[in-house]
């Protein structure tokens, strides 16, 4: 009892550090690597928007973005992206204390606004295409196409993911590899909303404003 | 699990004896929700109206997407200051930092271009043309 006692009263800081504690737990190390893969896409999506901002004006005389985007669908598409990734956090809950119906509940809703999402975007260039704002028609054009396109076809891996966790999540249950990949997914998904984050502010906002 | 309590991974959630304050996690997230989205509704507003200096708006809406991402990394992402996730925190502002070089570079670069680019005057492409 007297040790317990002790142990209680050693202070936080007496613990060894993080580089004194020996390897880091293979959770630790796993998600990290992730991270920094995340890390690597974000500065890759850096590029598309650094070469959208100087080809922004280089419609070389077709349609411009004012006269193409249409704000309500950019809103539904917004909150649709912004609600997943808040339902998703609740799935990664849900995984953390082993509920199982609340962790397919989760990737369900998950899933729905996400391919709402997706169907919005496809509908949306489906339009401009007929339209004759195809990806060929102007510089403007082709790096829209390439930004706007790079985030949707993240979000379609994003979904195909999911869809291959519940299968592993049903077969395989809560085991340590699976709640890494599950850990991972949820970071991909996050980082996807904070990348539409700058596509809709410097797109479709800074777009069609004067 | 004293690794844990020192390093934490990108994205997890700090364990209870971790977490000074004691807001059930899902209260987090729903923070998170709500402030995201009142600073979206006040970047579709500004973007649409006119009360405000039209100057403005291109740096107001860069504003609130810096702050949106901020909300995003803190109340989704879990990232603190604290001593577990120093290193996920080196490891973003080193991403920063590139984003940072990357974009302002490109953006600088080509406008100057831009406008040291030699419009040639009429006369001349009249000539281009004939020949």
């Amino acid at each position: 009892m007297n040790i317990a006692v002790a142990i209680d009263t050693v202070p936080q800081d007496a613990l060894p550090g993080a580089s004194e504690a020996g390897t880091a737990s293979k959770r630790i190390v796993v998600t990290y690597g992730f991270w920094i893969f995340l890390l690597s896409d974000i500065v890759m999506f850096a590029a598309l928007f650094a070469s959208y901002a100087v080809l922004v004006h280089a419609t070389a005389g077709g349609p411009t973005g004012a006269r193409l985007f249409n704000q309500t669908t950019v809103a539904i598409e917004t909150a649709c992206l912004l609600l997943s990734s808040y339902s998703c956090g609740l799935m990664s809950l849900a995984v953390n204390s082993r509920n199982r119906l609340g962790t397919y509940l989760g990737a369900l809703i998950t899933f729905a606004l996400g391919a709402a999402f997706l169907t919005l975007e496809l509908r949306e260039f489906a339009d401009m295409i007929a339209r004759g704002a195809t990806p060929q028609r102007s510089a403007f054009l082709s790096a829209f196409f390439t930004l706007v396109g790079c985030h949707g076809l993240h979000v379609t891996l994003g979904l195909i993911w999911l869809v291959v966790m519940m299968i592993q999540v049903t077969v395989m249950g809560f085991v340590t590899s699976v709640q890494h990949r599950l850990l991972c997914f949820s970071l991909f998904w996050h980082a996807l909303d904070i990348v539409w984050v700058g596509v809709f502010t410097v797109v479709y906002l800074m777009g069609v404003s004067p | 699990m004293t690794d844990l309590r020192y390093d934490r991974a990108p994205g997890d959630i700090p364990s209870e004896e971790l977490r000074a304050s004691s807001l059930p996690e899902a209260l987090i997230y729903t923070i998170g929700l709500v402030v995201a989205f009142v600073l979206t509704a006040t970047s579709f507003w500004i973007a649409n109206t006119s009360l405000l200096w039209p100057g403005g708006v291109g740096l107001g809406l860069a504003v609130l997407a810096i702050a949106q991402m901020g909300i995003h990394l803190v109340f989704f992402l879990h990232l603190t200051s604290g001593p577990d996730s120093t290193n996920n925190i080196l490891a973003l502002a080193f991403g920063l930092l590139i984003v940072f070089v990357v974009v302002t570079g490109t953006i600088w670069i080509v406008s100057d271009l831009n406008d040291n680019m030699l419009i040639p005057s009429r006369d001349l492409m009249n000539m281009h043309i004939q020949h």
